[in-house]
């Protein structure tokens, strides 16, 4: 029975070329959270590549000592909004996984407060993800995953894990927490992977 | 109860159970088309609205209803508004409060006039109602045993700004039956300028229904106002609220960090947290 | 981030359920706490509703909608608690 409802808009949604399909431009940056923003302090943090065959781990200080890029990229969030241009500066997963020894072929991706996320590991490598932690020439706030998150930009912005702790190796592709309930195992926003 | 226990396993089906008084105490929900019919400012920030809901089947004070709006391309949004009048008829009051970042609460503040078409879902919630009934709807408050029925319990509304909508609810329904149960609405507003209800309130306090009014001012008081404005405190809970000794049931409703800071205080002051009900509103 | 309660789940579970399913009582799986799911946590984003328990912060439930369909998860929960009425036949 749904209708148009007269004079109603919505928030002001600007089309551009350069935007996947059924995507918008915003000046902001939304806050999406699944609940509480987790307080992670970096002498505390530590980041994790769990294999097969044990557990390679950073702390603050030895993450910081790695080659570190900027990136400039656009994101793209599944609730249709979009960022064109966006900075950061973070550490490649090509770094990360330089003396990583694995067979497995899926990452779920795991974060301070409990979420997850699935990526086939080979949307990681080849210059696609970065663990980052600045964003527009600032630490990350922690209302925007600070202080790190995952940065994998190719795919809808949920997969860019928040306040991420590490990542596990797994012999099959699992569902993280918004896959197991709707959302689409893998994410691409230009074939608009947002649903199963 | 006992009989339910009683029962044999073979009448378990559904069909031979009928639907507990607290599943039937509230009507049920569907969306409905509503036509506006008028549109006034409330407050200098809010506008009230009155609905005729084609194929509403009324509803309990305190429930809510979600609006929903299409845009020309499809885009929608939907939004939960609490319900001000409470009863039988297809008549249904909001007063909407426009959040400066909203979406929907600007539409339904600045836009929309008499003869407009709204789809609303509702009515929503049987958990944050009242009802003169003793068994009132979602009254398993689980600590009445040697105590007064829930019918005689009093009762402490406790509204934090556009939160007095659903309170108002509760105390118009508790006016508009005469109803002997003791009442009492502490509202915190900016100003007085932002009460809303101002003289449906104003009268409810006089008539025969008991209710008293505490207002506490956060902003601005009205010239000659006892006190200076200021937030409400756990002190001002301690004077303004009906005692736990008196085992009261308390609604509150409010912004999230209101309803928190309340709550809290009121666990404090020996309140049952289990005959605290809450309602917070989110942002936009 | 805010949340609100879960009184505010009441449209979005009328999906799902076709009794008011905020005033049914809901067992956490992490913690073991019992309450009705109106006083749960609710935080919502455009991704999604996810609510949690009040005591131990353990996600109970996941709604997602979109335009046609709707999704519910309810993998914190291990058992959910109706109120019933006396049966009409005598036991």
């Amino acid at each position: 029975m749904s209708f148009i409802t007269r004079g109603f808009s919505g928030r002001s949604r600007d089309r551009d070329d350069r935007l996947p399909p059924g995507q918008t431009l915003v000046p902001d940056f939304p806050v999406l959270s699944a609940g509480p923003t987790p307080e992670v302090d970096t002498a505390e943090w530590e980041f994790t590549i769990r294999t097969e065959s044990g557990v390679h781990r950073w702390n603050w200080d030895e993450f910081m000592a790695l080659a570190i890029e900027d990136v400039d990229t656009d994101i793209h969030c599944v609730t249709h909004w979009s960022k064109l241009g966006t900075n950061w500066r973070g550490v490649s997963l090509d770094t990360l996984f330089e003396h990583v020894e694995t067979e497995r072929e899926f990452v779920m991706a795991h974060s301070y407060g409990g979420y997850t996320t699935n990526v086939p590991l080979d949307e990681l490598l080849g210059g696609k993800a970065w663990v980052a932690f600045e964003f527009d020439g600032e630490p990350l706030e922690p209302e925007h995953g600070g202080p790190a998150r995952l940065l994998v930009p190719h795919l809808y912005f949920w997969k860019s894990a928040k306040w991420v702790r590490g990542l596990l190796m797994m012999d099959e592709d699992e569902p993280g927490f918004w896959e197991q309930n709707g959302y689409h195992l893998h994410g691409d926003p230009w074939t608009e992977e947002r649903y199963w | 109860m006992s009989e339910a226990v009683a029962q044999r396993p073979e009448s378990n089906a559904p069909s031979a159970v009928p639907p507990s008084a607290a599943l039937r105490a509230v009507p049920r929900s569907g969306w409905h088309v509503a036509t506006v019919a008028s549109t006034r400012r409330e407050t200098p920030n809010a506008s009230r609205l009155e609905l005729d809901v084609d194929g509403w089947p009324g509803n309990a004070a305190g429930q809510h209803l979600d609006v929903r709006l299409t845009a020309p391309d499809g885009y929608t949004a939907t939004r939960s508004y609490s319900i001000a009048s409470s009863g039988t008829g297809t008549r249904v009051t909001l007063a909407v409060d426009k959040l400066p970042d909203g979406e929907v609460s600007p539409y339904l503040v600045d836009e929309v006039r008499g003869g407009d078409m709204l789809e609303v879902h509702g009515p929503l919630g049987a958990f944050f109602v009242w009802a003169p009934d003793a068994a009132a709807a979602g009254d398993s408050d689980g600590d009445d045993t040697g105590g007064p029925t829930a019918g005689t319990r009093p009762v402490q509304l406790i509204a934090g700004g556009s939160g007095v909508v659903p309170l108002f609810a509760m105390a118009a329904a508790h006016g508009a039956v005469a109803d002997s149960t003791p009442f009492r609405l502490l509202y915190s507003v900016r100003s007085p300028d932002d009460v809303y209800f101002a003289d449906e309130l104003q009268r409810l306090a006089e008539a025969s229904a008991p209710l008293r009014l505490d207002l506490v001012y956060t902003r601005r008081a009205p010239d000659g106002w006892p006190s200076s404005p200021a937030r409400i405190t756990r002190e001002v809970l301690e004077t303004a609220v009906i005692p736990a000794a008196e085992r009261p049931r308390v609604f509150v409703c409010g912004s999230t960090g209101f309803v928190e800071r309340v709550a809290d205080w009121l666990v404090e002051l020996g309140h049952d947290a289990r005959s605290i009900r809450t309602e917070r509103y989110g942002g936009t | 981030m805010e949340h609100v309660d879960g009184n505010a789940l009441a449209g979005p579970l009328a999906e799902f359920f076709s009794f008011d399913a905020t005033t049914a009582t809901a067992r956490c799986n992490g913690c073991g706490a019992i309450g009705e799911l109106a006083r749960a946590m609710v935080y919502r984003s455009g991704a999604g509703t996810v609510v949690r328990c009040s005591s131990c912060d353990h996600v109970l439930a996941t709604l997602v909608e979109t335009a046609g369909r709707a999704w519910i998860g309810l993998s914190g929960i291990s058992a959910i608690e109706v109120p019933r009425g006396p049966a009409t036949s005598s036991g």
